[in-house]
């Protein structure tokens, strides 16, 4: 068998690992669960106001809402963040000591971080239909929205996040870029119909994946009749999958030069030199 | 090049900026042979390994790492190459043995007869002295343990040539001894070739088959331990007693001066001890005078690393 090929079955199975780690590890599990408990405190609360205009659940309208954002928020904060600290702390110099061994970590990095992002949609999923009426589950279509929003959606946001985290210098000045994708959920409709924003603010929100994903979402789990409060009173699937699609494009095209870079540059006195420098900071 | 000729290297430089930091670096290995790399801080020890390794680019000279330039080496060459990094906190959620078995299918495209890759985990586990340990993770690890973590990682793939820099930084005696057996493995039974940093001028001594000394950009000796002081110090420092009282003498020839000594005094001459210039003077003579820039001296030194080299 290609090396290649066999480093990118290993990349699965250390995907793998990492997740069960990930599951079994109280450290790296807390924070999600904090996270996704205080959203669906969140959405109980709201679950008897009703979206402007309609009849209809803010609460249950937030549900896709977030689930797309847990999407979205993954492929770019968690993979960039990973990928900038374990940069920092030698495991991507280890893996480019080892043959073929960049190409395990990257796979092995997309399926750790793709799986916590679908178990994250599955367990919220399956706690929204317990607590919320109204969401439209029992389709065909629903599901088939579901399976290429999220696919396409990891994809949008995957290879964007690595990039990210090949470009920050270290892992600590990754905050300045939660903030920032912070303030791209405030203005993609994720809590609140996009519709009530100012227009310009509406137009910056869509050039971003993440109100796509929510689109998406909503599209795939909401009532046909829900539609009506988007933009344009509609799901706009063709939009979704061009945009989406085009972000993908984009990330695959310039992730693997940027990637390579950054690879290139990494060694051991580099390694030893951030080390110090994080030692300063904690001491 | 000679079949068996692992690493060669040729008026290698590195400039940083207008700063240079390799000033024409010449030296070679041959299959099998342990070099040890001695320096000063910011000699270029680290600078010169990483060029070695292919994890930075040279701003010139010629280099070859098993008949490869490092520079532009594939995958494959990667394989039969082995480097020990220093681990911080990288994979600290991993088990050992889980670690090393994953690290090590990597290899297992490039195994041969003669190379057969990976290493078996538990027999590698079991070599470093981690077989306790084998089912823990790697934030767990005391830091001795984590560096014989670092080195089973290191030659997992069962390399061909091992680069190993301070690998015994934080090391107990009894690690650094366990160490060292390993490396005597490595290269006796395995014809690995291996070139290695430190700062134990000890461990250098016990270690490598030959010593190179960089000092401001460029190796001001190369050869054996034993070649080194011998080359070095004419002077040999002879300690005795006679009636109760230590004596301490430096002698250019301390055969005759002995031989005048027992002439003298015979049977009175008692706790006869002859030193020759330990590694370590030698070190800081070579490298004070590297430092101090040209003299007669410099010149007595390249003449040494002609003869040896």
């Amino acid at each position: 068998m290609n090396a290649g090929w066999a480093a990118a079955r290993l990349g699965i199975r250390r995907g793998l690992i990492e997740l069960k780690q990930t599951f079994t590890n109280s450290d790296s599990l807390l924070p999600t669960l904090i996270m996704t408990g205080s959203f669906l405190v969140v959405m109980v609360l709201t679950r008897n106001t009703k979206v402007p205009g309609t009849d209809f659940s803010l609460g249950t309208t937030m549900l896709p809402s977030i689930l797309g954002m847990g999407i979205g928020v993954n492929g770019l904060a968690s993979m960039a963040g990973l990928l900038a600290a374990e940069r920092e702390d030698g495991t991507l110099l280890r893996a480019k000591a080892t043959p073929h061994g960049m190409t395990g970590y990257l796979v092995g990095k997309i399926v750790a971080v793709a799986g916590i992002a679908l178990a994250g949609v599955a367990g919220t999923l399956i706690l929204g239909v317990f607590l919320f009426h109204g969401l439209a589950v029992g389709r065909a279509a629903t599901w088939l929205t579901l399976i290429w929003v999220l696919a396409l959606g990891l994809v949008a946001t995957l290879p964007l996040g690595a990039v990210m985290g090949s470009l920050f210098p270290s892992a600590r000045s990754t905050g300045l870029m939660t903030l920032f994708i912070g303030a791209i959920v405030a203005v993609s409709g994720i809590f609140y119909p996009i519709t009530h924003l100012p227009h310009w603010l509406q137009w910056l929100g869509q050039v971003f994946p993440l109100y796509w994903l929510g689109l998406g979402m909503r599209s795939a789990l909401l009532p046909a009749s829900q539609a009506s409060v988007e933009i344009g009173g509609s799901w706009r699937h063709l939009a979704t999958f061009g945009m989406l699609s085009g972000w993908a494009v984009l990330g695959l095209v310039v992730a693997p030069v940027v990637l390579r870079r950054m690879a290139r540059r990494e060694s051991g006195s580099g390694v030893a030199a951030r080390r110090e420098k994080a030692m300063l900071r904690v001491g | 090049m000679a079949e068996d000729v692992v690493l060669d290297v040729r008026d290698l430089r590195m400039r940083y900026g207008r700063n240079d930091v390799l000033r024409g670096v010449t030296f070679s290995a041959r299959r099998g042979e342990v070099l040890a790399l001695l320096g000063p801080n910011g000699a270029g020890k680290t600078t010169t390994i990483e060029i070695l390794e292919g994890f930075r680019m040279r701003s010139a000279g010629q280099v070859s790492v098993l008949d490869t330039d490092p520079a532009h080496a594939a995958e494959a060459w990667r394989a039969r190459t082995g480097v020990v990094l220093q681990s911080w906190r990288d994979h600290a959620r991993w088990r050992v043995r889980d670690l090393l078995a994953h690290l090590g299918a990597y290899y297992a495209p490039y195994s041969s007869p003669r190379w057969p890759r990976p290493w078996d985990v538990d027999e590698l586990i079991a070599a470093v002295g981690l077989t306790a340990q084998a089912r823990q993770k790697v934030r767990r690890l005391s830091g001795g343990q984590r560096r014989r973590l670092d080195v089973a990682i290191g030659i997992v793939g069962r390399p061909e040539l091992l680069f190993l820099d301070e690998p015994t930084a934080g090391f107990d005696p009894e690690a650094r001894r366990d160490f060292h057996d390993l490396v005597h493995r490595l290269s006796d039974q395995d014809e690995a070739t291996i070139l290695l940093t430190t700062h134990d001028l000890d461990e250098a001594e016990k270690l490598a088959d030959r010593i190179l000394i960089l000092a401001g950009g460029q190796i001001i000796a190369d050869g054996s331990a034993d070649e080194l002081s011998r080359r070095m110090s004419t002077q040999a420092e002879v300690r005795w007693s006679r009636d109760g009282q230590r004596f301490i003498h430096s002698a250019d020839e301390p055969t005759r001066f002995v031989r005048d000594l027992f002439r003298q005094y015979g049977e009175s001459v008692e706790d006869l001890e002859v030193r020759r210039a330990s590694l370590e003077d030698t070190y800081m003579t070579l490298v004070r005078q590297a430092e101090s820039g040209t003299g007669p001296e410099t010149e007595a030194v390249r003449t040494f690393s002609v003869v040896a080299g």
